[in-house]
């Protein structure tokens, strides 16, 4: 076990290196100066070439590429990531303004998706070919089909026309007013917990599916064992693994990648900063979140990859 | 000297079933998959509407008719018009090419430029493989739509650059799905046998391991397609996508859709819609089409 952490921990340094390559060079390669963006004289066409010099200076672009990639790296290991053009905050700052939200609404939402995904994407593995199996199948498929903007939207519009409830413009933290912060929050958890949690069925019930067919499992039923012990003490146990993996590959994905649902709900979370971000042209703050949402995802993965190699041992001996 | 063997039949060979006429095929595919052929019809739905989207629009998309603005749906327009007096209909009767063009052209680019990377790297192995492995990994590091996002801010708002942004996710997905299978193609002892016949590596990857893999390729063609369009609807919503005045599901929902959601909510009722049933139809499909191409991929 020890050599199996050893190795997986020394191969997420090229991933993690190279996750800062790629973003480093997405920013370079972007048309345009971004000084005359920052001094925003484009429009009247006449810019003061000392101004420019002097700011390619001081953002450090009249460096040579390596150079500037080496203090890129420099910054991110000490967790400066430069500041926002468009606030003039260090963007790490911005960040750990707008974690908490997004962590939130991630933790609730992979929560609903579980408590949802895995009774019903075992019921209609046990159910296969039934009008549950179908039911089940569609409503998830279903889950993957509809935008979760729409959804929110349509949400939105249903409980203003019939509530009067719109949704509040400021983020209230569930230690201040628990209350409040379950009202602006039930919703979004809800559109983005039952995305996922139809991803997660599907995989529940097709892995329930294939553990069914083991032999443990025609020799728990010739035991006489009942169904329900069967099922969940015999096959669910098994089935587990990889359900597990995907719920928290979806969990790291839900830290940031909620772009569209926090912009439809207008919460001010990472994922509507990239937006935001994108929309400004606030290039520092793009390359950081791209950089953060990243090293979050691979360290979620290397979690689970350890869990599993834990859980199963035929990985690490392998 | 060669030798000639005859080829001697010992035996009759047992009759074969008579073969299936396409309609027959069509027929059993949606007995066994009833579900995949309702998809496949709403495909087909779509494809007809994009194609003959010019004759069976009964408006302009693009013609503002202010004096019938927020209409609500009626036999003149059944969808209403928005904020223009666009009809909401021919708006999304085009949208369907946008929808289409998009998914597929993101969906083959992707998929292809995947597969072949696949293949390249499986077939030589060694550094090649390892390299090309460690690039796949750290593609797949970024979320989907974040990589579209930040393509996109770079490339700038067009129908082309769209195609570009949703594609690039799409490349690692599909490698590492292909690459899977082609690297228990190559175990094959036919494989060896080419090679021994003197094949070169071009014949043995193009003749024999390409045509083997096509089935993990459709299947994440298939799949993709879906995935491509909701992330064209929602760059498009995110105003990184299709821009104005072309009609493009996405870009329908944003805007004015919620900011007169409650005076005319079919504006943004009608273009969801569209979207869902598109995507719902080409998962569907995909999902029989896997479970009958390759039932081991389930799940993926």
């Amino acid at each position: 076990m020890r050599t199996y952490v050893a190795k997986r921990l020394l191969l997420i340094l090229p991933t993690l290196l190279g996750v800062a390559a790629v973003v480093f060079v997405i920013m370079r390669v972007i048309p345009g100066d971004v000084t005359l963006l920052i001094l925003g004289g484009d429009q009247t066409g006449r810019i003061d070439p000392q101004q420019v010099a002097a700011m390619r200076h001081q953002l450090g672009l009249d460096r040579s590429i390596p150079v500037q990639f080496g203090a890129w790296l420099w910054g991110v290991a000490r967790l400066d990531f430069g500041t926002s053009l468009w606030t003039g905050q260090p963007v790490i700052d911005e960040v750990m303004v707008r974690l908490p939200l997004s962590l939130e609404v991630a933790v609730l939402a992979t929560i609903v998706s579980v408590l949802l995904a895995i009774p019903f994407g075992m019921l209609a593995a046990v159910r296969r070919d039934s009008w549950v199996d179908y039911l089940i199948r569609l409503v998830s498929i279903g889950g993957l089909a509809i935008p979760s903007f729409w959804v929110g939207i349509l949400v939105i519009l249903f409980l203003v026309i019939y509530f009067g409830w719109g949704p509040p413009l400021e983020f209230t933290p569930p230690w201040v007013d628990p209350w409040a912060n379950f009202q602006q929050l039930v919703w979004p958890v809800l559109t983005v917990g039952y995305r996922y949690a139809a991803v997660t069925t599907r995989m529940t019930r097709s892995t329930v599916l294939e553990v069914l067919r083991e032999d443990y499992i025609r020799t728990a039923w010739a035991k006489g064992l009942r169904e329900r012990a069967v099922v969940i003490h015999h096959a669910l146990k098994n089935a587990m693994l990889p359900v597990i993996a995907l719920v928290g590959t979806e969990f790291a994905f839900l830290i940031g990648g909620l772009v569209v649902t926090e912009t439809v709900f207008t919460l001010n979370g990472v994922g509507r900063f990239v937006v935001d971000a994108v929309a400004h042209r606030d290039y520092p703050v793009v390359q950081a979140l791209v950089f953060l949402i990243a090293f979050c995802f691979v360290m979620v993965n290397l979690l689970i990859d350890l869990t599993y190699a834990w859980l199963d041992p035929r990985i690490r001996y392998h | 000297m060669s030798v000639n063997y005859p080829l001697v039949r010992t035996a009759e060979p047992a009759p074969l079933s008579p073969p299936l006429t396409f309609a027959r095929e069509v027929a059993s595919f949606v007995r066994a998959k009833p579900l995949g052929a309702v998809g496949a019809f709403v495909i087909l739905a779509m494809l007809v509407v994009a194609l003959l989207a010019h004759t069976l629009a009964p408006y302009d998309p693009y013609l503002a008719d202010y004096s019938a603005q927020f209409a609500r749906p009626s036999a003149e327009h059944w969808f209403g018009t928005d904020e223009f007096g666009r009809d909401v209909l021919s708006r999304i009767m085009y949208g369907a090419r946008i929808a289409l063009f998009v998914g597929f052209s993101a969906s083959f680019a992707g998929c292809s430029l995947g597969a072949m990377l696949a293949v390249l790297s499986a077939y030589r192995g060694g550094t090649t493989d390892i390299l090309l492995e460690r690039l796949m990994d750290i593609l797949l590091a970024f979320p989907q739509l974040i990589l579209a996002l930040a393509v996109a801010s770079i490339l700038g708002a067009a129908v082309h650059n769209v195609v570009i942004a949703v594609a690039i996710p799409i490349v690692p997905r599909a490698a590492r799905v292909v690459r899977a299978t082609a690297l228990s193609v190559k175990q094959n002892p036919y494989v060896e046998a080419v090679h021994a016949l003197g094949a070169s590596h071009a014949r043995v990857v193009l003749r024999h391991i390409l045509p083997n893999v096509m089935a993990p390729f459709i299947i994440m063609l298939t799949a993709q397609l879906g995935t491509a369009i909701l992330a064209e609807a929602a760059l498009s919503y995110l105003g990184l996508g299709t821009a104005e005045p072309t009609p493009s599901w996405g870009l329908m929902l944003s805007g004015s859709a919620p900011a007169y959601a409650e005076k005319a909510p079919w504006i943004g009722l009608f273009p969801g819609m569209a979207i869902s049933l598109a995507v719902f139809g080409f998962s569907l499909f995909g999902d029989s089409l896997r479970d009958v191409l390759d039932p081991k991929l389930r799940g993926r």
